[in-house]
Parts: C-alpha cells; sequence; structure tokens
C-alpha cells in the first residue's frame, strides 16, 4: 500500500498488537481520539480498552509505568506527545528504563518503546519543535531510533516493538504527511542498529537520518559531484561500519543533523570517523546542524533548520579542499 | 525511658484497635462555593463587596475576554494566527479570580490570557505571542507575567517567586493558574508539597474546566475533586463555582489574603472549555453535543447578565458600546502587530546567554555571511511575523 510516515506508525501499531496480545499502547489522548497526529486511529476500535489506554498528563508516570510493564512482561509502547514534553520523564529513562537489565546482571529487562514525535517545522508553540537525540543517545543501555521513510518506519518500529530493549523512537513530524511510499501490507522489519545507503556515489559521503534525509538528498542531487548519502536510522547503537566503510571509499565527509551543533551526534559520527578512518580523509569532515540556540519560535523558525543550499556549501566545501 | 524515646506526634493522639480503619475520599465533604444560582438568584447578604463601577468592570473584562477570544479563532482560520487556545466559557473562572490580584503580585498562566491585559499587557504583544514572536514574551515579564506551554512546569516556578517574595518581606503574592490536567504532573505535586512545607505565598489556581484535551476530569484523576488534592499536602483549598464570576471573586479574594500572610492555598475553580483546545484540535471526537449545550446554558456572562439586572445596574451598561470598544482596541492592536518589522538572523541567538558565547558568535557570523552568499536559501525560508 501507499502510506505516509503517520500512516505507517498506525500500520505497525495495528500489525504488532494483532500478533503480539502483550503489546500495550497507552499515553495522552491516543485512545479516544487517536493521537493528536492520529498516530493511534482506530487502536481502540480494534483491540479495546483495556490494551489502547488514554493516560493523565503524566510525563513522568507514561514512562515509568512503560517500564514497570515491561518489566512484568508486557511490551508497552508509550507515546510522549511532543519530544518537547520527554524532559520531565527523563529521570525514568536515565534511572531506571535504560539500566533495569544491567541493575538485575539481566534477571529482568525493560523490553518497551516510547515513541513521539520530533524535529521544527509544524509551526506550534515553544517546546514543539526540538531535535534532542544527542541528548537521549548520551544515555547508556537506551536505543534511539529514527526513521525517514513509511517503509522504514514500520520495518523500524516493528523491531522496536520486539526488541529486548528500551527503543526511544523519534518520528520525524515534519514530514509526517509530506510524501507516501510503498509500504507492504505484510509484517516485516528493519533491523534496528543498521543504517541504508539512500544514494551510492564516489566522491563524499553524507550522514544524516529523521526529518533531514529529504533536504540532503536535494542537495546531494544539486551537488556537482558523486555524493553518497547514508541514512543513520538507528542513532544508537550507530551502525559505524557503514559510516567509515563510505568514508573509505570516498575520503570525504558531512554530517548533517537538525538538533544543537554542539555535543551532538554529529561530533561523535566525525570522532568514529578519525578513529577509523583518519588516513582515508582528504578534508575536514564538516557538520551541518541546528544552531546552540532554542529552536526560535515559529516566526522564525524557518533559519534554524538546515536546507539544501546549507548542506550544499558544506559539500562543496569539502570537496574544495 | 531511654533519651532515645520518640516525640510524642499528634497522630498518636488517638489509636484504635481491630479492623483497621480505611481513610476514604468520603471521609472529606468538599463544598463548591457559589454566591449566584445558575437560575439567577442569590442571597443579597452574601454578594462581595464591591462597588459599582466594579460590579462593571467585573462585567467590561468578561466581555473583554470572549471578544479576544473570537477575534483570535477568527484571524487564526485567516491564517493570521500559528495556533490559539480560545477560552470561551471560562470568563468567569478567568476574570473573577484575576480581579483580585495586586500590581506587585507574580502571574503565571495556563488557559487565561485577559489577566495579562488586566496587568497591562498590550493586547498586540498576546497576537504576537501566538504568532510566535519572542517579543511577545519579552512584554509579558515586564509585567510580571508570564504564560507556561510545558504543562504543570511553571508551579515550581512559582514556589520560588513566592519564596523569594517572603525573603524579601515584599507585599505581594506569586500566583500559577492551570488546569485539570496539570495536577497530575509530578512538578505541580512537588511544587505544591513544597510550598505547603516552606509555607511560602504562592496561589495555586486550578481551572478545572474538564477536559484536558480529549481526557475528562473524571478519567484525570481517581478523586473526588482536584480541590482535595491539596490538603494531603498541608494546605487549604477552596471548591468554587466558575460560572459564577461573584464566588469566584471572593474565593480568591480571601484565598489571596491568607497566602499573602504565609499560608499558600488552592483553589479549584468548577468550569467548562466551550470551544476546541486550540485551533488544531477537533473536540467532536471525544464529546457530545449534548454535553456542550448543557454547559452553554450554564454561560458564565447570562450568570452575571441577570445578577447586574437583579442590582438595577445592567441599565447603566451599554454592551454594544462595550463590545465595539473591545472590538476597537483588537483592531488596533492587530494593525500594531502587522506592522511589526522582520528581524535579523541576529535575533535567533540573542539572549541565549547573558554574552554571546565565542562558539555561539562564529555560528551567527557564519550563518548571516551564508545568507548573503547563498541568497536561495530564502527559497526556503519565510519570516512569519504575521503568523
Ligand atoms: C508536559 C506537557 N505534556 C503534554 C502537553 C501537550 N498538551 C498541551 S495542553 C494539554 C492539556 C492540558 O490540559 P489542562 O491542564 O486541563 O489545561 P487546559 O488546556 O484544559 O486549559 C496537553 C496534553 C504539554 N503542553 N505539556
Ligand atoms: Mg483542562
Amino acid at each position: 500500500m501507499q502510506a505516509t510516515i503517520v500512516e505507517a506508525v498506525k500500520d505497525a501499531l495495528h500489525t504488532e498488537m494483532a500478533a503480539d496480545d502483550d503489546v500495550v499502547v497507552f499515553g495522552e489522548d491516543v485512545a479516544e481520539s487517536g493521537g493528536v497526529f492520529r498516530a493511534t486511529d482506530g487502536l481502540l476500535e480494534e483491540f479495546g480498552e483495556d490494551r489502547v489506554v488514554d493516560t493523565p498528563l503524566s510525563e513522568i508516570a507514561i514512562v515509568g509505568a512503560a517500564t514497570g510493564l515491561a518489566m512484568y512482561g508486557y511490551r508497552p509502547v508509550a507515546e510522549i506527545q511532543f519530544s518537547g514534553f520527554l524532559p520531565p520523564a527523563f529521570d525514568q529513562l536515565v534511572t531506571n528504563a535504560s539500566r533495569i537489565r544491567w541493575r538485575t546482571r539481566g534477571a529482568l529487562s525493560a523490553p518497551m518503546v516510547v515513541r513521539m514525535p520530533y524535529g521544527a517545522g509544524v509551526r506550534a508553540l515553544e517546546h514543539h519543535s526540538e531535535s534532542m537525540e544527542g541528548a537521549y543517545a548520551h544515555i547508556p543501555g537506551l536505543k534511539v531510533v529514527a526513521p525517514s521513510t513509511p517503509h522504514d518506519t514500520k520495518g523500524l518500529l516493528l523491531a522496536s516493538i520486539r526488541d529486548p530493549d528500551p527503543v526511544l523512537f523519534m518520528e520525524p513530524k515534519r514530514i509526517y504527511r509530506s510524501f507516501r511510499d510503498d509500504v507492504p501490507e505484510e509484517d516485516y522489519e528493519v533491523p534496528l542498529g543498521e543504517a541504508a545507503v539512500r544514494r551510492e556515489g564516489s566522491d563524499l559521503t553524507v550522514v544524516s537520518w529523521g526529518s533531514m534525509m529529504p533536504p540532503t538528498l536535494d542537495a546531494a542531487d544539486e551537488a556537482d559531484a558523486d555524493v553518497e548519502v547514508i541514512d543513520l536510522r538507528t542513532i544508537s547503537p550507530m551502525d559505524t561500519e557503514t559510516v567509515v566503510e563510505s568514508v573509505k571509499k570516498t575520503g570525504r565527509a558531512v554530517v548533517v543533523h537538525e538538533g544543537p551543533r554542539s555535543h551532538g551526534v554529529g561530533g561523535d559520527i566525525v570522532a568514529h570517523i578519525n578513529d577509523e578512518a583518519l588516513m582515508y580523509l582528504e578534508a575536514p569532515v564538516e557538520r551541518v546542524t541546528g544552531f546552540d540556540t532554542p529552536v526560535p519560535l515559529l516566526s522564525m523558525e524557518d533559519y534554524y533548520f538546515p536546507h539544501p543550499p546549507r548542506i550544499l556549501d558544506a559539500i562543496e566545501d569539502a570537496l574544495s579542499v | 525511658m531511654s533519651e532515645n524515646e520518640p516525640t510524642e506526634h499528634p497522630a498518636n493522639a488517638t489509636v484504635s484497635a481491630g479492623e483497621p480503619r480505611f481513610l476514604t475520599q468520603d471521609d472529606l465533604s468538599v463544598d463548591t462555593h457559589q454566591v449566584v444560582a445558575p437560575d439567577g438568584s442569590y442571597d443579597a447578604d452574601e454578594v462581595p463587596d464591591l462597588d459599582d463601577e466594579q460590579f462593571q468592570d467585573l462585567y467590561r473584562w468578561m466581555l473583554t475576554d470572549r471578544v479576544f477570544s473570537k477575534r483570535m479563532v477568527n484571524i487564526q482560520r485567516r491564517g493570521e494566527l500559528g495556533t490559539f487556545g480560545s477560552t470561551r466559557g471560562q470568563e468567569a473562572s478567568i476574570i473573577g479570580s484575576a480581579y483580585t490580584l495586586q500590581p506587585d503580585d507574580w502571574l503565571y498562566v495556563g488557559r487565561a490570557w485577559t489577566p495579562m491585559f488586566m496587568r497591562g499587557v498590550p493586547m498586540k504583544d498576546m497576537i504576537m505571542f501566538w504568532r510566535g514572536i519572542e517579543e511577545g514574551q519579552q512584554s509579558f515579564a515586564e509585567h510580571n507575567c508570564q504564560i507556561a506551554i510545558s504543562i504543570g512546569s511553571h508551579l515550581p516556578l512559582v514556589a520560588g517567586l513566592a519564596w523569594g517574595m517572603d525573603l524579601s518581606g515584599d507585599d505581594a503574592i506569586a500566583t500559577a493558574y492551570l488546569g485539570d490536567g496539570a495536577t497530575s504532573t509530578g512538578a505541580a505535586h512537588e511544587a505544591i508539597n513544597f510550598a505547603g512545607a516552606l509555607e511560602v505565598p504562592a496561589l495555586f489556581y486550578c481551572q478545572n474546566n474538564q477536559y484536558a484535551i480529549s481526557l475528562s476530569a473524571e478519567e484525570q484523576t481517581g478523586a473526588n475533586t482536584l480541590a482535595q488534592k491539596a490538603l494531603a499536602y498541608g494546605m487549604d483549598a477552596i471548591r468554587v463555582d466558575g460560572q459564577d464570576v461573584l464566588a469566584v471573586y471572593e474565593a480568591v479574594n480571601e484565598a489571596r489574603k491568607r497566602v499573602r500572610n504565609g499560608e499558600p492555598v488552592f483553589v479549584e475553580s468548577v468550569t467548562y472549555r466551550m470551544d476546541a483546545h486550540t485551533t488544531s484540535d477537533d473536540p467532536t471526537r471525544y464529546r457530545s453535543d449534548e454535553e456542550v449545550d448543557a454547559w452553554e446554558d450554564a454561560d458564565p456572562l447570562e450568570r452575571y447578565r441577570e445578577f447586574l439586572r437583579a442590582e438595577g445596574l445592567w441599565d447603566d451598561i451599554d454592551h454594544d458600546a462595550i463590545e465595539a470598544e473591545i472590538d476597537a482596541e483588537f483592531d488596533a492592536a492587530l494593525e500594531e502587530a502587522n506592522a511589526f518589522e522582520e528581524r535579523g538572523v541576529e535575533e535567533i541567538f540573542a539572549h541565549v546567554y547573558a554574552e554571546l558565547p565565542p562558539d555561539l558568535q562564529r555560528q551567527s557570523e557564519e550563518f548571516s555571511d551564508l545568507l548573503e552568499r547563498r541568497p536561495e536559501l530564502y527559497d526556503y525560508i519565510e519570516q512569519r511575523p504575521k503568523g
């Protein structure tokens, strides 16, 4: 079927709830109204109020109770309405979800998913625009996933729900409905921890993920060079091998992400390239990122986002050395 | 006994044997304070002590609240705002409470915009806020008020502001407006307990408008009332009919007096959100027309008009003229907001720190330079000071 990213989320949830009775979906406004982005639409009617639950406005309890449910043998899929409202629950991710397996030497675990739309571009109020994957990827024991296509969204979400460890599933809401692609009706997984090469090339490697993939691919198309584009798909644990092998081939790299520049995932990717492919580099690795500021409110939000000309500029810089 | 003997705790004063007795919610009877009944009747002795001008003032502000919401919803539909949260139905709850606040008090709101106008914030700045222009918030701050977008996140701030007022010995209180949904956040519980334990001059004004987006107040908590939650934190509470502006005024006025003396208070105002949660919400997905119609019959302006008529004050109020004045004020504010100039990109980097760190300075300069070198960036960037 042809589906958007948000429809692929819905399809994955329907698929897994039908396949596994232990899957429970909950969060604010997810049941009766089907979610503010309609990602959980129809689940209540199909699976009933024991398994599809509208919770109180309590992010700490949503994430903490998901952890408890998971420890007890369920497969919770919790929704945080916007990623800007995860911070209250950061404590539960750091203190509990990510450490249950480690703390109990594997006697207990927390196989759970926290889904949330992230990123700028929907012209909402403050706290509706952030990309904080860098902060979340910094938590040992937590997996962080960010799909960029409808096909991957379904496959990655199914793999995340079935994963033995907690997964933070970051949905690029800017492109929730911006295009459709072919999403198989059947059950399939896209494995966590595997990047995808979206475009093969020999001159330069661009690494990105999530909402930054469309502008990255646009910039690659425009570049006067043979650009390879890697979609990381899983931010943690990271598929460094695909990145490093590509850079060994091209000798040049650009990393693109929406979140702030400093202390972010981009810096970490550069470090991996330095560790394993320094001698292959012909130019310093460029980063194209959000600024080290809060995302501007909606009147100036457009400025924050790395648009294709900014990415192209970095590509040309890296090629000019 | 030894010096380790426990000190007598008041809870040990009465002990009982046999079956343990459960403390239940029914141990508590929570009244809802009301002055003017839904049918417009009232006991003249129970009317708060306000003069005619103040009675008229209350009406004017309630009408301001209604007109402002209506106009904002309209311009949002025309594409001139990002989004907006209407307060229709909550006018008595909003105005009766805010009317008690004093100029030096601090105010942190949830769904309540007119209280900020009552403190002197120009309407233009509220329009700019909903257009996502940071300067709107700057203006709010200059009038000791702010809007919290992350639900419940402001309650600890209000506890701290109140603490500061207490330390400084200032004649002021800090007030948080919150919704029914906000009472479920961890931040709210910690803050209310904290304020109760430290005995700081904080007022928690909870507008129970029956919904947190799609979740009804009954589904939000197992507690019979929201007011009773405060008791667990050692804080006194009042529950008030939020469609009755005089009851709200009286309740919050009494609460404010206590708060001023270092006894924080929690007030639950029982009201209703008539419009959608925001302009991007569809309430027909989660509530019935019958329910909405029933609350339409509990319209707070109509209830207050009944009172004003009975008092003989209505004849002196030219409703249409006041409405025309408020409309004119809105028109002027909109025109002013529309005249707001586009800002330079350096604004994005301003105010993150008191002093721009060198790396951020570099990011700012590089970006300005890039915009000059690659003007095609403007194909992707639109500054939208008009929403
Ligand atoms: C911490 C947090 N979680 C979720 C949201 C999304 N959200 C915005 S308003 C709202 C409901 C708020 O309900 P309530 O506190 O009753 O206030 P009301 O809107 O009814 O005035 C939600 C869930 C948010 N803004 N902040
Ligand atoms: Mg509410």
